[in-house]
């Protein structure tokens, strides 16, 4: 039974409420940025869900950041002072998790794929979020014929296996072989061309809601130019869900450029370390039952993907006031506890 | 989740205007199949086109400039672009997606010879997909914020989270080369192989062909080596079917009307069985047909992990041999396979549900 935590100690007035307006409380500014307003607000398994991922994601970044310290070797080093690494060698004291069928140090290539992993999702990113958040304001606000024609695009492409068109994207952007920086673009942008479809039908749905509030017809109607209107009218209000949005694609992301690097379409293995290259090499191992070539890689997409997840799940369920636990209000006994079913429900 | 209803109200709604009941609710829906098509096939048309010609591509380093050029010459690579384009389009109409390069096979055949067996495993998967995801969604609903919910929705988290490639991996390791259980690759034993594919009137799905040979070793051979491919492909979508079940039905178990039937002393468990799962249930259909392209998707990685020889094997063949007219060609015709279910989806989700066609 986890029964929202009591561990919180505020006035009662500002615990229960159902709406909070941003603006008007008087809470210092930084308790009110997105995250962490967000897990001030949580309790109990919530509350444990977003910590954790929380905790998944930073620890991936500080892994990204300090690879060269962390790492005992490169990720494309054959060989030390005493001669060439040996080949699927099990881990010992020297190779931390062992080395691969190539001769590379596992610990190494883990340490720094999460580098390669992050360096995807942020192109891959602010690639869609730049041009979905665009086309998707533009459509959605000019209508007509272009609006029509996005419309029928984004929605064949969205409903099409997004590793496929990944894998004709990278075929185009490097011709499926590629340096680091090649490699970290092209899987980036075939991801982008993936997501962009997506931000684009959430934001054209809340422009053309938008458009018809009184408040953008007000401005039109003082002329206010169209740019002018869409930069601080609508996408201010339009942005509302792209924090879910952005958390799902991240991990989709780094599962999309693990798979094509599974399929041998991401990057070199001696430009760069990327843990679904790993993988492919690691699955011929297995028959021999060499368990330290795939285990590892794999685990860390796993590890990042739960990271990333469990901050967009919480995320999710925070936002709907639905599926969000509301802390119980501090020193009001409550003699009949709420079906745990309708304590959620709308009010 | 929210995408996903995004798209069906979207559908919906793009439909509802011309539509006239469900005779005109298919009919609309069937047309909006070719642009779809049209967009995916010009959109790798032209993308695949930009790095340049295929057989450069495939066999460039190999042969001299002259020998390439007649190559290009024979293919009619050197022909304007547009003219090649509307050329592609004509084929694919008539069905012809052109011919491989490395093996010089027609597509079409390699969608007939292999395509059945990548159904079979969609199925499979399906099938757990669906017995894992439906009744343990419910279960989490209806504990919710308990502890089994916790359990439940972190492991649904954790099939998301895993990669099946990875999941395959793990599955081989412990089920075939510790415990032995299962076999480690493959659709059958090469003897089955041969039997199955050796009797009249073969289907190419080999759990349909066993079964009608009635030889219980034949089907014990296949669905053992069915077993851990459909595992690694179907967890993954039980995930997300759990996720979906839970919200869905935390969302009509807090409606009104099963407050009504509550309150008129409608037991707990009839409550969940009688009013609230219909409701909750409908968007299922819809996902299911979404969850065909992330299952086409899954399989490309399932079949090359097991050596299970369907389409996506054979995609992830030629796309190492670097056949980009074979790559090419396969992709558009999933296209084709991609739009036609979510068609068949949407219409058996307008018999199911009213809402959907008005």
């Amino acid at each position: 039974m986890s029964e929202p935590l009591l561990t919180e100690s505020e006035p009662p007035g500002t615990i229960d409420e159902t709406v909070v307006v941003h603006g008007t409380s008087a809470e210092p500014r930084w308790k009110k940025l997105p995250l962490i307003w967000q897990l001030r607000r949580s309790v109990g398994l919530q509350r444990g869900m977003l910590v954790a991922g929380l905790a998944l994601c930073v620890f991936f970044i500080l892994l990204a950041v300090f690879a060269p310290l962390i790492a005992p070797y490169s990720y494309n080093q054959l060989s030390g002072p005493d001669g060439n690494f040996p080949r699927q060698a099990p881990p010992s004291a020297e190779f931390l998790w062992g080395t691969t069928v190539g001769g590379y140090d596992v610990f190494s290539r883990v340490v720094w794929g999460a580098r390669t992993a992050l360096l995807v999702v942020v192109v891959a990113i602010v690639g869609s979020l730049f041009l979905g958040v665009l086309l998707g304001l533009v459509s959605g606000y000019l209508g007509g014929w272009l609006d029509r024609v996005l419309v029928t695009i984004a929605d064949a492409i969205y409903a099409f296996p997004s590793l496929l068109l990944a894998i004709v994207l990278s075929i185009v952007i490097s011709g499926g072989r590629a340096s680091f920086l090649g490699g970290i673009l092209a899987a980036g942008l075939s991801i982008t061309v993936v997501f962009v479809p997506q931000y684009f039908r959430v934001v054209r749905a809340e422009t053309v809601r938008l458009k018809a509030e009184p408040f953008v017809e007000s401005a039109r109607v003082i002329g206010t130019s169209t740019p002018r209107i869409l930069g601080r009218h609508v996408l201010r209000n339009a942005t509302r869900s792209l924090p879910l949005i952005l958390t799902l694609n991240a991990s989709e992301a780094i599962l999309t450029l693990a798979g094509l690097g599974f399929l041998g379409f991401g990057i070199n293995p001696t430009a760069g370390a990327e843990w679904g290259y790993d993988l492919n090499r690691a699955i011929s191992d297995v028959a021999s039952g060499i368990w330290w070539t795939g285990v590892f890689p794999g685990a860390a997409i796993v590890l990042l993907v739960l990271g990333v997840t469990l901050v967009g799940e919480s995320l999710n369920d925070l936002s709907d006031p639905r599926l969000r636990i509301r802390r119980r209000v501090k020193g009001v006994l409550i003699t009949s506890p709420p079906e745990p079913v309708t304590e959620g429900a709308p009010t | 989740m929210t995408i996903v209803d995004d798209r069906t109200v979207g559908t919906s709604a793009a439909v509802r205007s011309k539509g006239s009941g469900l005779g005109g609710y298919i009919l609309t829906r069937f047309l909006l199949i070719i642009p779809t098509v049209f967009i995916l096939v010009t959109l790798v048309f032209f993308l695949m086109r930009v790095v340049g010609d295929p057989i450069t591509a495939s066999v460039g380093g190999r042969l001299s400039a002259a020998q390439l050029a007649e190559r290009l010459a024979e293919a009619g690579y050197d022909r304007p672009l547009h003219v090649q384009y509307f050329e592609y389009l004509g084929q694919i109409f008539s069905g012809d997606f052109g011919r491989t390069i490395t093996d010089n096979r027609a597509i079409s055949e390699i969608l007939v010879t292999y395509g059945t067996a990548t159904l079979e495993l969609v199925i499979y998967a399906l099938i757990v997909a669906l017995v894992v995801g439906i009744p343990f969604g419910m279960l989490a609903a209806r504990l919710r914020d308990r502890w089994p919910d916790a359990v439940l929705r972190v492991s649904a988290i954790l099939f998301y989270a895993t990669p099946v490639f990875f999941a395959g991996l793990l599955l081989k390791l412990v089920f075939s080369v510790w415990l032995g259980w299962f076999p480690l690759s493959g659709r059958a034993t090469s003897s089955t192989q041969l039997t199955l594919s050796g009797i009249s009137g073969s289907s190419g799905i080999n759990m349909l062909d066993a079964l009608r040979t009635g030889r219980m070793d034949l089907i014990g051979d296949v669905a053992a080596h069915a077993v851990l491919p459909a595992l690694a492909l179907g967890l993954l979508t039980a995930g997300v079917f759990l996720r979906l079940v839970r919200t869905n039905l935390i969302g009509t178990l807090g409606r009104d009307y099963v407050d009504a039937a509550r309150s008129r002393g409608v037991s707990e468990s009839r409550l969940v069985r009688k009013h609230a799962y219909r409701p909750a249930l409908i968007p299922i259909i819809t996902v299911m047909g979404m969850q065909i392209a992330l299952l086409l998707g899954g399989a490309i990685l399932t079949e090359t992990t097991f050596e299970w020889r369907g389409l996506g094997f054979q995609l992830a063949q030629y796309l190492g041999a670097r056949d980009f007219v074979a790559v090419q060609g396969i992709v558009a015709m999933l296209a084709v396979i991609v739009a036609v279910t979510n068609f068949i989806v949407d219409v058996v989700a307008a018999l199911i549900d009213p809402r959907v066609r008005y």
